[in-house]
């Protein structure tokens, strides 16, 4: 992709943008539209578009596969590990309400079932943003021993 | 007190939306300068892609269908929907069909004979749908199973109980929470499924050894 400097320039100028536009997503669904399966989608686009115009050498040294590959389950486990703290609290699996505390008002800690979409959000965009860049670098990879 | 006012508010909300029913919801400039077109370009854009043999075009053009299937989501206030359809069908996939692409032919082989019985499914399938919709509710109506089902309490007591504007949000990750934990299992399946195919055959994988492979070579 050297020979074309535009697209260089361009998502080099688009891709920060794209990764701060998710995590606007993620962490605004609660109050506009998205929330973590669409950051985490946004997010994987980010990274494609790096893998696409600065070559999948480069991504890999940015997002280690060996990392991405963790956080595949380590989102699911933040979501059912809510679900589990949720009933040593003393209430359902994923009952957010018993999540409620009464500490760190001031500091804007969110609580009850705020605090429980939030964690669970997060554990659905780590997830799905590592599955989509995880799927991509599978194919990818494949491709370039073909050539 | 306050969720009896709110109650009302919402009552009285429903009853203008329901005396209201005898005018069409959207006006007649929406229908004929968005969604006419719109729904238009969308069937012309399925029967090209149906009809095509180059398939780095179809690829193509899938992704424009994804995106004219999410602003189609935004005119029916679905900005959820839409949001997802535009980065996953437009996105994503259009990026992962391409990338398969490049592993296999860039044209489909023209099918040998004429496929009757495909023909004959999709035929009878899209005529089973058609007959389907002449039983939909209109566009918009108030009492529209849709709106009543499940029990508009949802909208009522979501902000009381979860204190979230977003009552999309609410529902996704607090009262189906069970299923959205499934959904997030599901993509994991997906990303596992994919490592186990896509992975046996790369050369540093290979080389660490797989039994069977180095069987089969020895």
């Amino acid at each position: 992709m050297n020979a074309f400097p535009i697209l260089r320039v361009v998502a080099k100028l688009l891709i920060p943008y794209i990764m701060l536009f998710a995590l606007y997503v993620q962490f605004h669904g609660d109050y506009g539209p998205g929330g973590g399966f669409q950051a985490g989608v946004i997010f994987a686009a980010a990274v494609v578009l790096y893998a696409l115009v600065f070559g999948l050498k480069d991504a890999q040294r940015a997002f280690r596969p060996n990392v991405i590959e963790v956080l595949v389950p380590v989102g699911a486990l933040i979501y059912a590990g809510t679900g589990v703290i949720s009933i040593l609290c003393g209430g359902n699996f994923l009952d957010y309400q018993v999540l409620d505390h009464h500490v760190g008002h001031q500091l804007h800690i969110p609580h009850g079932q705020h605090l429980g979409i939030f964690l669970v959000e997060l554990g659905v965009g780590i997830t799905v943003a590592a599955v989509m860049i995880v799927i991509f670098f599978a194919f990818a990879e494949r491709g370039r021993k073909h050539e | 007190m306050e969720t009896q006012r709110r109650r009302t508010k919402i009552l009285i909300k429903l009853n203008s939306v329901v005396t209201a029913v005898d005018q069409p919801v959207v006006s007649e400039v929406t229908q004929h300068v968005i969604i006419i077109p719109l729904l238009g370009l969308l069937s012309y854009t399925a029967l090209t892609v149906a009809r095509m043999r180059d398939l780095w075009a179809a690829v193509m053009l899938t992704g424009i269908y994804s995106f004219l299937g999410a602003s189609w989501m935004l005119v029916l206030d679905a900005p959820d929907v839409a949001f997802t359809e535009a980065a996953v069908g437009a996105g994503i996939s259009t990026v992962l069909m391409l990338a398969t692409l490049s592993l296999t032919s860039r044209t489909a082989k023209p099918p040998s004979r004429f496929p009757w019985l495909a023909f004959v499914v999709v035929t009878l399938t899209g005529g089973a749908l058609l007959y389907g919709t002449i039983d939909m509710p209109r566009y918009g109506q108030a009492d529209a199973p849709v709106h009543n089902y499940p029990h508009p309490s949802y909208l009522e007591k979501a902000e009381h109980d979860i204190h979230m504007p977003n009552v999309v949000t609410a529902v996704l990750a607090s009262y189906r929470g069970y299923d959205t934990l499934g959904e997030t299992l599901v993509i994991f399946t997906a990303a596992v499924a994919v490592m186990m195919l896509m992975r046996s055959h790369t050369p540093g994988h290979a080389a660490e050894g797989h039994p069977a492979e180095e069987r089969s070579s020895a």
